[in-house]
């Protein structure tokens, strides 16, 4: 059987060290699976998270060799075995134990962000209408599945710390996701531009390359979003034309 | 003596899938404050690996669908053991239950005069799913987290609830710990809701998180809550079987409904060879009729890929055992097929299946577009739980009530696919509606101070324990022998020795130690749910043993047909409850309530709803349905 070395991140908020593991590979295998096996035989208290075991509760993410990932879904067979392989938390967000980390800001900030408010019904029976093609882009910001990732990897976050002012390229594309869904009547754009700090992303790219769900956060969403805002500010009365349009929509 | 972090509320709800969330949204609704005690993070639950859709009779693509042909697939999908009442309640509310999602932003694909699109599904007769692609159960959940994070609603991730406090008979409260530092909490509520989903855990493979150890099972249980048709437990026919780290992980049975077909190593449709004689009659003889079905033809009958779970599971494993299996242990799946009907077959399975796409490709290499998939039968899912009044949830301990999964009923001997998101929608709504009642008349209960210092006590004994019996170990050990002798295919002779290996079990693991600190530690979460494992495993043998005939999810050997003095006409459940200490009953099978049921006097209003449900429900074993097709 072959076998690999896990090097993997041990401690608290008080700090911690890399410990090695070394476990058998089967084939097929993903760093999860190394990583409850070495649980379940070699250290039962190392504390991880999951739940699907197949990329759609986003539970599981942590850093392997440096690369912020999903556990369950990175193979071990993209890796060399040669050498130890990193497994650590990720580092935007303050750790609790091995590889897990305080997410609990991500829910804080979520709940900040004005819900959404439909139009009334179209119809008689309380329904509405909607055509595919006016919410292909919104089912793509839906399938979002909360790995928080994209926030790990975004300097402004990870480098900065500036968690107070800028909610990240997650919540960017919860906006969007609202802002552009067809039934909504609600406006975020002041927000956007004032406390949630969309000036702050300088369009890096880096939250799109590490989705797993391969959404296009910043060309689709990021990027849309920038323009309202500016729209909204240097055009004040193509704002008031949309504002009324909005209002008519009610 | 007991020093906790105390919280009170009106109503806590444990579970916070589709049904807790949705229960706690109904609850704050009417003017309670609410607790959401979840084990995992929020909005994690298993709810988002349901990739189908929501069963509702919406006849929004087939205008001939209506609640009462979605009722009577269900019943006849759970071979008539269902509690026919609540079957009724779910068929008819259905849609207004997905309204209400689509109300509170959700997403669904849409038809082409811009409504919410369906699709096939095993079991039922017109096309009847609302979904989003194959990630409905994401969008579920993520609407009512994100609804219900409005809601004033105190979410309390990371808790496990470790046993439930009573003042007498009625429920009042429960213990639990938070898992990031490992203390113990108090929370007092005036009425609790079950919705901890199911059990899957105690079994080898399957599509079920670390989480699904039958908590709420065993807390209603254990509180004196009684537990039906716990022998149901349902194994859907395709999980991934290869590579084998993946194996039980689910492929949504949408892959049948967009037009996928089972085959054999031989490249046979082995599903034409075996149609039961209740679904002759509308299902396909031929493979062009079926593949007309998939493409919306109103005329063609299903094609046989769309029958029942129960059934489709006992063929593959024919298939198997009789050596027509894949080469890892399956059957094939496939999809890609359609490339001779479809010029542009590969876009259409993409965008119809985008996460079985992405799971293939990713975690098997294979790319379904143009090969088969390798499946087999994986446990998903129990149909018995709790037994509760159908219109109300409520179990038979006063303030106690259960949604879901954890709860039993609607779904009888086989769940149709589907009928899971309806059904936590459904009775989550009306278990919120009814416990906020509940809590509208009482008022808190008395705690039981010497109950929590025993379970405090109990809980921590793992670390300090002398042996080296590791919990993991002893989960495993559990898992291999209900896979092997109380799985798809039982009988007496395998499944009996069980009941004696569990009481093996029980003293291992009264025996595991673990290591490490109280903060986040899996090895002692997992010691601590070995508990709730071990009596849904013996409940689960137990029914098993007891009902001597095969039934929907139930295949007995010894007993391979259908008795129908044990079912038909909402009758015939056996009942689990615990009698005495340490003695696990089993009462006759009938849904018929009985006078155990006691009643707080404050609740007299539900108390009378539920008398009259009960007459209902004995009238009806003799009602007909008119206009209902059999
Ligand atoms: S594109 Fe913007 S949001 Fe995304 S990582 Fe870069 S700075 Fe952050
Ligand atoms: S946008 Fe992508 S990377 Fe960010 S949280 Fe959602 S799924 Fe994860
Ligand atoms: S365990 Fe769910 S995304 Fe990895």
């Amino acid at each position: 059987m072959k076998t690999a070395t896990f090097r993997i991140w041990r401690g608290d908020a008080k700090g911690g060290e890399f410990r090695d593991y070394t476990t058998e590979v089967s084939e097929g295998m993903v760093v999860l699976d190394a990583v409850n096996q070495i649980q379940a035989t070699q250290a039962n208290d190392l504390a991880c998270r999951w739940n699907c075991k197949a990329g759609k509760c986003g539970s599981c993410s942590a850093e392997v060799n440096g690369m912020p990932k999903l556990m369950c879904m990175t193979r071990m067979s993209e890796l060399p075995l040669d050498r130890p392989i990193t497994v650590e938390p990720m580092k935007a967000f303050p750790v609790l134990k091995d590889l897990i980390t305080d997410v609990s800001w991500n829910f804080r900030v979520k709940k900040k962000i004005k819900k959404f408010k439909p139009r009334p019904p179209d119809a008689l029976d309380g329904t509405w209408r909607m055509q595919q093609q006016d919410i292909d882009r919104v089912q793509e910001f839906r399938k979002c599945i909360e790995c928080f990732l994209c926030q790990d990897v975004c300097h402004v976050l990870r480098d900065h710390q500036m968690h107070e002012q800028f909610i990240g390229p997650r919540f960017l594309i919860y906006v969007a996701a609202l802002e552009m869904h067809p039934l909504d009547t609600e406006n975020r754009i002041d927000e956007l531009r004032n406390t949630q700090g969309i000036g702050y992303c300088n369009i890096t790219k880096c939250c799109t390359k590490v989705c797993p769900e391969n959404i296009e956060i910043t060309d689709n969403g990021i990027i849309p979003l920038k323009e309202r805002v500016v729209d909204d500010f240097y055009d004040p009365l193509g704002w008031i034309w949309k504002r009324l349009k909005k209002m008519l929509n009610r | 003596m007991s020093d906790y972090e105390t919280h009170e509320h009106d109503v806590l709800v444990i579970g916070a899938g589709g049904a807790g969330l949705r229960a706690a949204i109904e609850a704050s609704a009417a003017g309670v404050s609410v607790g959401l005690v979840c084990k995992s993070l929020l909005g994690k639950a298993h709810t988002v690996m349901a990739e189908g859709g929501i069963a509702a009779a919406l006849a929004n693509v087939d205008e001939r669908d209506n609640w009462k042909v979605h009722f009577a697939d269900t019943m006849r999908g759970g071979q008539y053991v269902n509690n026919w009442r609540m079957a009724e309640l779910h068929a008819k509310e259905a849609p207004d239950r997905v309204r209400d999602l689509e109300a509170w932003g959700a997403v669904f694909d849409r038809t082409k005069d811009g409504r919410i699109l369906q699709r096939n599904f095993g079991g039922h007769k017109y096309p009847r799913l609302a979904h989003v692609g194959d990630r409905t159960g994401l969008e579920m959940i993520r609407t009512l987290q994100d609804h219900g994070i409005h809601q004033g609603i105190d979410v309390y991730m990371e808790h496990t609830i470790l046993s439930l406090l009573k003042d007498g008979d009625r429920v009042v409260g429960a213990f639990g710990y938070e898992r990031e530092r490992g203390r113990f909490k108090i929370f007092r509520a005036k009425a609790i809701v079950l919705a901890t989903g199911g059990i899957g855990r105690a079994y080898k493979i399957t599509s079920n998180s670390w989480e699904y150890t039958g908590d709420g099972h065993s807390l209603a249980y254990d509180a004196g809550a009684e537990l039906i048709d716990m022998e149901f437990v349902q194994f859907h026919p395709t999980g991934m079987v290869w590579p084998p780290s993946v194996s039980g992980i689910l492929v949504t049975e949408g892959v049948r409904g967009d037009g996928g077909i089972l085959t054999n190593k031989d490249g046979r449709r082995f599903m034409f060879d075996d149609i039961p004689a209740s679904y002759k009659a509308q299902t396909a003889d031929n493979e062009e009729e079926g593949w007309r079905y998939c493409q919306g033809d109103k005329n063609a009958r299903r094609p046989p890929e769309l029958l029942t779970r129960d059934h489709i599971s006992r063929c593959i494993v024919r298939e198997i055992k009789e050596g027509r299996g894949s080469p890892h242990g399956g059957v094939f799946l496939d999809i890609s097929w359609i490339k001779q009907k479809l010029p542009n077959s590969a876009e259409y399975i993409k965008r119809k299946l985008p996460s079985m796409y992405h799971q293939f490709k990713q975690l098997a290499d294979i790319d379904i577009t143009e090969q088969a998939m390798e499946v087999g039968p994986t446990t998903h899912y129990i149909m018995g739980g709790v037994r509760v009044d159908p219109d109300t949830q409520i179990s038979r301990l006063p303030g106690l009530f259960a949604a879901g999964e954890c709860a039993a009923g609607i779904n009888g001997a086989n769940r149709l696919g589907g009928n899971s998101l309806s059904d936590l929608l459904v009775f989550g709504k009306r278990a919120g509606e009814f416990a906020a009642k509940f809590a509208k008349k009482n008022s808190l209960g008395k705690i039981d101070n010497d109950k929590i210092d025993i379970t405090a006590r109990e809980a921590l004994a793992p670390f300090e324990r002398a042996g080296n019996e590791n919990p993991y170990q002893v989960q495993h050990d559990l898992q291999e022998i209900m896979q092997h002798s109380v799985g798809i295919v039982r009988n007496e002779n395998e499944m009996k020795p069980v009941l004696e290996r569990l009481k093996e079990f029980r003293d291992r693991a009264n025996g595991v130690r673990v290591s490490g600190n109280r903060e986040f530690n899996p090895g002692w979460h997992t010691a601590l749910d070995l508990k709730n494992l071990l009596t849904v495993a013996e409940a689960i043998t137990c029914a098993a043993l007891e009902r001597k005939e095969s039934r929907g999810a139930q295949f007995r050997e010894d007993y391979p047909n259908r008795d129908d003095a044990l079912g038909s006409g909402g009758l015939g459940s056996a009942r689990v409850s615990r009698a005495g200490d340490g003695v696990l009953a089993i009462a006759d099978f009938s849904w018929a309530f009985d006078a155990q049921l006691v009643w707080h006097e404050t609740t007299l209003q539900i108390q009378r709803k539920f008398v009259a449900a009960r007459r209902r429900n004995h009238h009806a074993r003799r009602v007909r349905y008119p206009g209902i097709s059999r």
